[in-house]
């Protein structure tokens, strides 16, 4: 069975037939994909499917992983902070490693850059490629999957010089936007539903879990996966789950993230959660491989609720993939947050430690409203966050490119 | 262009051309922290604009048990907090407009009545600024056709939501008639429709979404169909 075939159990067979459809007009286009790490983090996963569905609609699909050392990594994780909001200048050196390690993979990945019908480079990292491809023949589309919304302004005009001459760019919410001289295509990410994240766990394999990790399936449980990262706020979900356990003695908590090849700064903030959990035994920090798919998705569905306290978010993945388990999720004000938690429906947005923990004694103490916000949750992502969206939005932004943006475009 | 073009010619009508379309959401760059400003660029935005905020929407992600149908309401609602407004624009159905030129007008006319009641919202910043949006849509043609007005009974159901889209809302305003692709076929077979373009012409596709539309058609044309043709 096709790939596309499972996704129409899922999605349903006409979204995958108007896929097909979109794609007889790319039929054979060369396509390549470039970021900066295979494993780790929501590109890649993201990639990881687009890939090969693109492939399997006919599109010759590649996708590029730049390669950096120390330096370039830490002047990039710069980046995504500083275009977050943190006011923390870059120094000369760094930015001296980022041109040149971006030189030298365009160096590498020449004849497939320059031959590419369609070059989408994601993120800040390899941004800069398109400046030693000049003799480029297709569109180039520059994604940004971050919170770019209040960006630190040196770096961003740093940064922007790369990013103006490419023939449009893509970000996940309107309010991520910036002003640029070429079309701005507003395209929310999405989760795969037959992942390994993703797929349906009989309930032996997530006791299992519980089991490996001592984790009580017999009381209330509230997890936050996520990288170990500051804008995510682990602290302040300990101090919400430390104000709601006051009055829900049974409670446990989860943080679970893994490490990613592009994140210099996730051991750090991993020995301040260590040092916050100390003396909990009910608190459990996990630092997971990044293969370790089937286990987060076991702790999300152990989860009564599961939370994602961030201070900025790009769109926020984890909590498509808990809303799509049927959990309500307690969610920062930030963000793409807000596009998926529809307060009071699908789960709740909070602003503050006291916020969250007020929400969690107010779910924990109502099961069915936990049901129903599930409920609510899981249609909601079926309906318009999931890959075959994604995609098509991908094949529409294309067929829009190569017809030169008009508002309105009929394909004979 | 007619999607559909129900020409007579030499006596055969052109059967139904099952057309679908996508969208993809661009960002204007024009965005409001008041509602002066809101004002102000709602007066200039270009009307694709409009047209997404009324429509678009619909084939983009939202949630669908939404309190206020429009993004301009909503807003209004929930950043500057001013339900009056916000009702008042939650009840103005486009479908009633002949065009978005009339459609800004009466939005314009709503807010600038509030603002005389109430001089205060000019300068209450909002809690979140209103982003303006518009839209490209991709229409592509699905090879499906239907021959004979009866063949819409069994087809509709399995109509995708933007092929529903295109059909019965964006039909709208791509048409000179102005009206949806289904009524404006029905009605080069001659007067035999009339009842049943009728139908078509009260139902509201502006509250609801659009897989409950699609059954609702569904439900017109079978129920229309039952057995017999005119």
């Amino acid at each position: 069975m096709s790939m596309l075939e499972d996704y129409a159990r899922v999605a349903g067979p006409d979204v995958v037939a108007q896929l097909r459809q979109l794609a007889a007009h790319l039929v054979g286009a060369k396509v390549v994909h470039v970021n900066s790490t295979r494993v780790g983090g929501g590109v890649a996963e993201i990639l990881t499917k687009l890939v090969p569905l693109m492939e399997e609609l006919g599109l010759q699909t590649r996708w590029e992983v730049i390669n950096g050392e120390g330096e370039f990594f830490e002047c990039t994780k710069a980046m995504h902070n500083t275009l977050q909001g943190n006011r923390i200048p870059i120094g000369d050196s760094l930015l001296r490693a980022y041109e040149r390690t971006n030189a030298a993979n365009a160096d590498a990945l020449g004849p497939v850059l320059k031959e590419a019908d369609f070059v989408i480079v994601h993120d800040p990292q390899p941004a800069a490629l398109l400046s030693h491809v000049p003799d480029r023949k297709g569109r180039w589309v520059w994604r940004c999957h971050i919170d770019a919304s209040r960006p630190f302004r040196p770096v961003w005009k740093y940064l922007r010089k790369y990013v103006e001459p490419y023939d449009a760019s893509i970000f996940s919410l309107a309010a991520f936007a910036q002003e640029l001289p070429h079309p701005q295509y507003l395209i929310p990410p999405s989760i795969d539903p037959l992942s390994d994240k993703n797929v349906d766990l009989d309930t032996l394999e997530i006791k299992r879990v519980l089991e490996q990790y001592r984790i009580d399936p017999e009381r209330p449980l509230i997890s936050q996966v996520s990288r170990f990262d500051r804008f995510k706020d682990p602290i302040g979900v300990i101090e919400a789950y430390r104000i709601a356990k006051r009055s829900l003695p049974a409670l446990q908590l989860v943080l679970a993230g893994g490490g990613a090849t592009d994140d210099p700064e996730g051991e750090t903030v991993l020995r301040e959660v260590e040092l916050a959990a100390q003396g909990d035994a009910d608190t459990h920090v996990l630092l997971l491989p990044a293969d370790a798919h089937r286990e987060i998705n076991a702790l999300q569905r152990a989860s009564d609720i599961v939370l994602q306290k961030s201070l900025r978010e790009g769109f926020g993945l984890t909590v498509t993939e808990a809303m799509w388990k049927g959990k309500p999720v307690i969610g920062g004000n930030v963000g793409g947050i807000r596009l998926q938690v529809i307060n009071h429906n699908t789960g709740f947005l909070v602003n503050t430690p006291e916020g969250a923990a007020l929400r969690m004694r107010y779910l924990l103490h109502q099961p069915d409203r936990i049901r129903a916000m599930g409920e609510k949750a899981h249609k909601f992502v079926r309906d318009n966050f999931l890959v075959t969206r994604h995609l098509r939005e991908y094949l529409t932004l294309m067929v829009a490119l190569l017809h030169r943006a008009h508002d309105r475009i009929e394909l004979s | 262009m007619l999607a559909t073009e129900p020409t007579n010619s030499g006596g055969r009508i052109e059967p139904f051309s099952i057309k679908d379309c996508a969208l993809v959401a661009l960002a204007t760059g024009k965005k409001a922290r008041t509602l002066q400003e809101f004002r102000s660029e709602f007066e200039r935005i270009e009307v694709a604009s409009i047209y997404h905020h009324f429509w678009g929407g619909l084939l983009q992600p939202r949630f669908e048990e939404r309190e206020f149908n429009n993004d301009f309401a909503s807003w209004m609602g929930h950043s500057i907090h001013d339900l009056t407004l916000a009702e008042r624009l939650a009840a103005v159905s486009p479908t009633e407009f002949t065009d978005l030129a009339a459609l800004r007008r009466e939005i314009l006319d709503l807010i600038d009545a509030r603002l005389d009641e109430a001089e205060h919202l000019l300068w209450t910043p909002a809690t979140r600024q209103f982003e303006f949006v518009c839209s490209q849509i991709v229409v592509f043609d699905t090879e499906q056709r239907l021959h004979e007005p009866e063949d819409l009974a069994g087809a509709a159901a399995n109509f995708s939501t933007s092929s529903i889209f295109y059909h019965f809302i964006d039909a709208r305003r791509r048409t000179d008639s102005g009206r949806d692709d289904f009524s404006d076929w029905l009605a080069a077979f001659g007067p035999g429709f009339e009842a049943l373009r009728k139908q078509l012409a009260g139902i509201d596709p502006y509250f609801g979404n659009l897989s409950e539309l699609r059954d609702e058609l569904a439900r017109s044309f079978m129920s229309y169909f039952g057995g017999s043709s005119p």
